[in-house]
């Protein structure tokens, strides 16, 4: 497959493992902050590739993770009402709340339907006029856009039974605040490759400049993260933290402008609850009043009760890297993708599950 | 004329008869279903026999390769084939919903006719039930299916040894994408097509007389992850494969990157993994890639002892991790 096979070939990742090795001097702490790469690299066996010093760390970059518990609630109450469906990725119908997930709401009877695009669940609110369609909105700046054209299609088209339970969250905030944690010693940030094509390498700046973090955005096959961890350990020995960008075919310095527009143009910023890491100003979005018709949590009256993590799961911890799966008591015994307690077990880019599922090589070592 | 199937076909009555008669029989034209006695009676075999049964309930019914009927065929043949027998006969079990178009059933009955005639295999006895609307999404199938062994074929997890080679009859993940693009109605260029086809003149031609097989699987539901996890587990050897040496085609790699999905992890309905001793491994091989269904098998991997009880994949890009059992359905990613 173009564009997949040269940057997974054995070769070149090999050469670029065997680089790292010969470059890295001291110890250097990684976070990866995408979901999408915690699994690539747990998919390819990238560890196994790294010298000892290099360690990664799993950031807050799992969408359906960071979503908390009360969020998670709301969901599946306004699943169980008459007359209405659910539109959702894939990804959340497992995620536990505090009285079940979407899953046991459709084994009672709730009509929950997966989607692929939000422009699937603004056709399906089409086809059934007499129902409510809620699309359950949950993503970063890489799915927000089309949730919010999708909103403008339904404006466009006048279709009144299609609404949106806005949970979106935008990625540079957290980012802020995670470096601001004494507990939490970074050295470099592996910036996620999909968020980076819609705001632009240059929106982690600050970063660089205010918090002396290393920065490099990079892609999600195994030639690009190598080649990323290569920029991080450079900049981090010669002590010049700058954003590198390593994923220059699909992310420019300054973004996709357009797409910014339209989110800019439906969403606005607002203050926003993420797990483990509290509430962060400025980190989510809600629905502008021009589109408030769109917006399920004031049509249906849908209210979010204050989030409690079940007893003993950490994931909390692990989303702000203090903490490793391995070191959680309910990791891979009470909690485990079959019957996952916390987010991070459930959704396939979670750290637990992957941690669960590919990690066991390096759990071992 | 009726065009849909109603109560009154599965009365046991008239109606049932005319189904019957005007539909199955015309399609099945097995002397021993001809009967319509309450049990086929078979001649002696004359060695073991084995037995399995499956039910399917696939949607949807019709998908690109195939349909339910030809899955319900394949799937027991299969079963059957795994653990070394030729199969021999079936029985057809159908729970039919009410309104199922008559059109419809015939040409899944008629994929079930075609599939039997291709295997060889004979379908001796049926059941056919009517439940309301609702009740059942349009057609379930159950068939069970009889086999005989050949003297001396032993084919089970227990005779698995370490420096064993693992060998894989063709392309993975073909029948479990297909059903999710279908089901979603994703367009995916390339033709993608699932594999379900019958497995078991591949198997009687690697048998021999020599059977030189120790374990046969069906990398069916879950896959071939799932599969090989289970031969590790219940073997407590390590399973060692080469990400780069499992065929996968281009149309269904790109189909699975773009929906998130592990072709490790997808059904497969035409695919078995055979393991076999170092030594028989080139010749066993050969074989495969003579029949039909093993065109393009390859030698993925080999069982050793390094990690007891687990798969672990080297990477196309040259590293190295464990794969686990499917834990719940294959959900796609949301970036």
């Amino acid at each position: 497959m173009k564009y997949v096979d040269e940057y997974r070939d054995r070769d070149l990742a090999r050469s670029l493992g065997s680089h790292l090795h010969r470059l890295v001097r001291r110890p250097v702490r990684i976070m990866e902050v995408c979901g999408t790469h915690t699994m690539a690299i747990f998919r390819h066996g990238l560890r196994s590739l790294l010298p000892p010093e290099i360690r990664l760390v799993s950031g807050p970059g799992c969408p359906v993770c960071v979503t908390p518990a009360g969020v998670i609630d709301a969901f599946v109450e306004l699943a169980g009402r008459e007359g209405v469906i659910i539109a959702t990725f894939g990804d959340m119908i497992r995620v536990p709340g505090s009285n079940g997930s979407l899953a046991t709401a459709r084994a009672g009877g709730a009509d929950i339907r997966i989607v692929y695009s939000p422009m699937d669940a603004l056709q399906l609110a089409a086809r059934q006029p007499e129902q409510e369609v809620v699309f359950l909105s949950v993503g970063f700046e890489t799915t927000t856009p089309t949730i919010a054209a999708t909103i403008l299609e339904a404006q466009r088209t006048g279709i009144g039974n299609f609404s949106v339970f806005a949970a979106n969250k935008v990625m540079p905030p957290p980012l802020e605040v995670l470096m601001q944690d004494p507990e939490l010693q970074v050295d470099g940030l592996l910036c996620p490759g999909h968020v980076s094509s819609i705001i632009g390498a240059d929106a982690y700046t600050f970063l660089a400049r205010d918090h002396g973090l290393a920065c490099a955005v990079a892609g999600f096959e195994p030639a690009d993260i190598l080649q990323a961890i290569i920029a991080l350990v450079r900049q981090v020995q010669a002590g010049e933290p700058v954003v590198e960008n390593c994923y220059p075919r699909v992310v420019t310095a300054s973004g996709n402008a357009r797409a910014g527009e339209i989110v800019r143009a439906v969403f606005k910023p607002v203050a926003s609850e993420w797990r483990g890491l509290g509430v962060i100003a400025g980190s989510g979005l809600a629905l502008r009043s021009r589109y408030e018709r769109f917006d399920a949590a004031t049509r249906l009256s849908v209210t979010v009760a204050p989030s409690r993590e079940p007893a003993g799961c950490r994931c909390g911890r692990i989303l702000k890297g203090t903490c490793r799966p391995v070191d959680c008591p309910l990791f891979g015994s009470r909690c485990t993708p079959a019957a996952p307690v916390g987010p991070c077990m459930v959704s396939s880019e979670g750290t637990c599950a992957a941690w669960y599922r590919y990690g066991g090589l390096a759990r071992e070592k | 004329m009726e065009t849909h199937v109603t109560l009154d076909h599965g009365s046991g009555g008239l109606a049932s008869r005319e189904l019957i008669t005007s539909l199955f029989l015309r399609h099945l034209d097995d002397p021993l279903l001809h009967q319509l006695e309450d049990a086929a009676v078979l001649p002696a075999q004359g060695g073991r026999l084995a037995f399995s049964t499956d039910s399917f309930v696939v949607d949807p019914i019709v998908f690109p390769g195939g349909s339910i009927g030809d899955l319900a065929v394949n799937g027991t043949i299969n079963d059957l084939a795994m653990r070394g027998a030729r199969p021999l006969c079936l029985s057809l079990g159908l729970i039919l919903e009410e309104g199922l178009e008559l059109m419809q059933l015939e040409e899944i009955i008629r994929d079930i006719a075609r599939a039997c005639s291709r295997a060889g295999v004979r379908v001796v006895t049926g059941d056919t039930k009517v439940v309301p609307r609702g009740k059942a999404d349009r057609i379930f199938i159950n068939t069970s299916g009889i086999g005989v062994l050949a003297a001396g074929v032993e084919v089970n997890g227990s005779r698995v040894r370490e420096g064993d080679v693992i060998l894989l009859s063709g392309t993975l993940a073909d029948h479990g994408i297909t059903i999710l693009t279908s089901r979603e109605g994703l367009e995916v260029e390339g033709n993608l097509a699932s594999d379900t086809r019958p497995l078991h003149f591949l198997v009687q031609s690697i048998l021999g007389e020599e059977n030189p097989v120790h374990t046969m699987r069906d990398p069916t539901r879950g896959g071939l992850a799932t599969t090989l996890a289970e031969i590790a587990r219940d073997t407590g050897l390590c399973m060692e494969i080469e990400e780069a040496a499992i065929p996968v085609r281009p149309a269904v790699r790109a189909a699975c990157e773009l929906m998130g999905l592990d072709p490790l992890y997808l059904a497969n309905e035409g695919k078995c993994v055979v393991l076999v001793a170092a030594e028989d491994a080139p010749d066993v091989l050969a074989r495969m890639r003579a029949t039909e269904a093993g065109r393009e098998s390859a030698r993925i991997g080999q069982v050793t002892a390094r990690y007891p009880g687990r798969v672990v994949l080297a990477t196309a890009a040259g590293g190295s991790r464990l794969v686990e059992p499917l834990a719940g359905e294959p959900l796609p990613r949301i970036c």
